[in-house]
């Protein structure tokens, strides 16, 4: 079946075969037609955000909490650099997007023409792959390969250039089944060899723990399920970085915290201290290793990844992996499972009799208040009162955000959805409104700080449009958190541009959006104020006014090895020597 | 410092030294590079060579099957083994591209480069530069009275030794493709 159609049409077209329920879009004139088209179809849902980089966090959430690729429609020029910070954020936190951009008209193209930017020169670093259609003829065939592009293989954000003459120009339409879907298919079954190798390694190892990360997510579900029953049956401890939170049940026997710069110091101690560390999609990130000539000096590592590049990128491996982990888990448990299931029983036990002596350090423990909200203290009250709600979690980027890591539970995947490789203050209360209206019934709270929050505070407009009732947790500090800490160990307290100034009367401002906030100030208000926020039926701004110079615990400083972790009451003067300075 | 009381160990290296480019080893490999003849396709292969801080010592493209639109883009790099291992990775994982081959691992290939040297001179140098041209088997494409344009095909170091030697003899320019370059046998 061969069908003539607009350009534009063919768009729509190709997302509705796509099974594309929403679209997150700011019209222009580059997209008109597409916009024309879109007008005149109920079939998909189209938000209209503030601003161009809401519109890509929000498909961002959309897609990281459904498993679904976000798709997100913006016009050329300022619409396309708009969307750039956005697309470098999905790209690195491997999040599947398919951006549609306008283009001037491809006889314009070079001319500096009114909103012409080089949209595929500026986004090729930042997106997996893009393309600049210049026939009607191949816009539907590059779309259904946008989406195969952005799903499969290591996930990542895609980009399509359509100029206008495209958008008007009649062409064919090639459905999604006649589509080439090129040559890229990349390996999802692990290496058997590897495979064995590792089941090996596990069937001896005195001192194994699981690292796990984002890919683990990204696989799908079926890849945690797999993850979880591994871990139950071997009884290993599982470590997960932030972008893996979820995989593996927080209320889970095994799980050891989160890793990594701020993660627990049992998660740290376990992974420097390991003879056997099983990496299932995590990519052995700065935030995690710390210096990398003293990270986990004396174990064998095996890396399982989707991605060829990322395995021996930082840090050299004992056996790789290159395949889809719940491909990989899912032979490597059966592997395991035929060889008798065996593991080391005697140096399992002295090894979790090793870790319950880290755990008793409790790293998490904080100096309480009766008079100010310790931070802490608000999120372990917002973990108490909304656990076992039907919750999806999105944070902004700074000390919130990893306190929210420490202290919020996560029992599911899919249900945290934070900026974790590219840490863009501002993506939280976007992607919130992205996950609300893909889970309009849920609980959708985005864990801000009060700066971070301020960067697209527009989309609060977005959040009263469409009724998304999206909760905006504040932990207004007045300062940037965490470059005030940073200020404070390497630059001798000389808190340089890091405080909010003229903050908004937050309440005020819910007031303005429409919607409703509250502030609150005294420690035994917060549980009822908490409570309203959920109760009320539409976005809510919480202002949420906190300790000010709290610092966020543990912590290994900058160019430190796992085992030089600080916990909250350390001298942190000086402990970050020139060398670490200059890391971020 | 730590209130955990754990020795701190005496290494000082910071997280970023695994790619320090003044690193012991830096080995020079030749890869092939079958693309996609896609527009903006070499721009992408450069800009992530750009993008990673990897060296390019020579780059060559051209399509080489008009039917199913492929392209070779011939790489000549260097780095440290785990570089190298990097980039074939990086490389490999792009959308166009097919087929990464490492020439200098994957068994003997052949090199070869061509240049254009302008060469100007009188009398002797002039002579001089026309019997090494002949042992360099190198073909003269012009001449005028006062200079010659040597045209030579070769390995990238016979054409350097060569445009050493016709250095003091007047070199005014020269021209040079960067590699290309095949397996031996099949």
């Amino acid at each position: 079946m061969t069908r003539q159609m607009t350009g534009a049409r063919m768009v729509v077209q190709a997302l509705k075969d796509q099974g594309v329920e929403v679209v997150f879009g700011y019209p222009g004139g580059a997209v008109l037609p597409i916009y024309d088209e879109i007008f005149q179809q109920n079939d998909i849902r189209h938000i209209l955000v503030r601003h161009e980089q809401g519109a890509i966090h929000m498909a961002e959430g959309y897609a990281r909490s459904t498993g679904k690729v976000g798709v997100a429609l913006v016009t050329s020029g300022p619409g396309a650099t708009n969307a750039v910070t956005g697309l470098t954020d999905a790209l690195l936190d491997s999040i599947p997007l398919v951006v549609l951009t306008g283009q001037v008209p491809t006889f314009m193209i070079g001319t500096d023409a009114f909103q012409e930017a080089d949209t595929i020169g500026i986004t090729r670093p930042c997106t997996k792959h893009n393309w600049l259609v210049k026939d009607t003829e191949k816009l539907s065939e590059t779309i259904h390969q946008a989406f195969h592009v952005a799903s499969h293989g290591r996930p990542g954000p895609v980009l399509i250039d359509i100029p206008k003459d495209v958008q008007f120009a009649t062409g064919t339409y090639t459905p999604m089944e006649k589509t080439r879907v090129s040559h890229y298919q990349p390996r999802v079954k692990g290496d058997p060899e590897a495979i064995a190798a590792m089941v090996e390694m596990m069937e001896t190892a005195e001192r194994p723990v699981f690292y796990t990360g984002g890919g683990v997510i990204n696989s799908g579900v079926k890849a945690s399920a797999l993850l979880r029953e591994f871990v139950a049956a071997t009884g290993f401890p599982i470590t997960s970085t932030l972008m893996g939170l979820g995989a593996y049940p927080a209320s889970g026997t095994a799980w050891l915290g989160m890793l990594g710069m701020h993660g627990l110091y049992e998660a740290n101690l376990a992974m420097h201290g390991c003879d056997l560390m099983i990496n299932i999609g995590a990519r052995f990130d700065d935030r995690i290793t710390g210096r990398i000539p003293d990270f986990s000096p004396h174990s064998k590592k095996v890396h399982v990844d989707i991605d060829p590049s990322s395995i021996n990128k930082v840090i050299r491996v004992d056996v790789g992996i290159v395949g889809d982990i719940a491909h990989v888990l899912e032979e490597a448990l059966a592997l395991w499972k035929s060889r008798g299931s065996r593991v080391n029983k005697v140096g399992l036990a002295k090894w979790w009799a090793q870790i319950a002596t880290w755990r008793a350090v409790k790293c998490l423990g904080y100096k309480g208040s009766t008079k100010v909200i310790k931070p802490q203290y608000a999120l372990e009250r917002l973990e108490a009162l909304t656990k076992g709600m039907d919750r999806y979690i999105t944070t902004e980027v700074g000390q919130h955000q990893m306190w929210a890591a420490q202290y919020l539970g996560f029992e599911a995947p899919n249900r945290w959805m934070t900026s974790g490789g590219l840490g863009t203050m501002g993506y939280g209360l976007p992607a919130s409104i992205g996950v609300q209206i893909a889970h309009p019934d849920s609980l959708v709270i985005n864990v801000a700080g009060e700066a971070s929050w301020l960067m697209n505070m527009q989309e609060m407009g977005t959040a009263m449009q469409f009724r998304a009732p999206v909760k905006q947790f504040i932990l207004n500090n007045e300062r940037l958190g965490m470059v005030r800490q940073w200020q404070e160990l390497l630059h001798g307290e000389r808190y340089s541009q890091s405080w909010s100034e003229s903050l908004p009367d937050f309440v005020k401002l819910a007031e303005a959006f429409g919607c409703k906030g509250v502030q609150v100030t005294d420690p035994k208000d917060l549980d009822d104020a908490i409570m309203e926020m959920i109760r009320y039926d539409g976005p809510f701004i919480f202002d949420c006014r906190v300790e000010k110079h709290e610092n966020c615990f543990p912590m290994i400083p900058s160019g430190k090895p796992h085992n030089e972790m600080l916990l909250g009451d350390a001298d942190t003067q000086g402990v970050i020597g020139a060398k670490g300075a200059v890391l971020v | 410092m730590s209130p955990l009381n754990i020795k701190k160990s005496a290494s000082s290296h910071s997280a970023y030294e695994l790619r320090d480019p003044n690193a012991p080893v830096i080995e020079t490999h030749t890869l092939a590079v079958i693309v996609e003849n896609e527009p903006g396709v070499l721009a992408r292969v450069i800009g992530l060579f750009t993008a990673r801080g990897y060296n390019i010592d020579s780059l060559t493209v051209a399509e080489v099957d008009h039917t199913s639109h492929r392209s070779r883009i011939t790489v000549v790099t260097t780095g440290t083994p785990e570089v190298i291992v990097q980039i074939k990775a990086q490389l490999a994982r792009m959308v166009p591209v097919y087929e990464v081959h490492d020439l200098t691992v994957e068994g003997p290939a052949v090199q070869r480069e061509l240049a254009l040297l302008k060469v100007a001179g009188k009398g002797e140098a002039r002579i001089e530069a026309l019997r090494l041209a002949e042992i360099f088997r190198a073909h003269v494409v012009d001449s005028t009275l006062e200079s010659f344009v040597f045209e030579m095909t070769g390995t990238p170091e016979k054409i350097d030794s060569f445009a050493e030697l016709m250095r003091p003899l007047g070199l005014r320019e020269m021209a040079r493709t960067g590699v290309a370059a095949l397996s031996r046998g099949v």
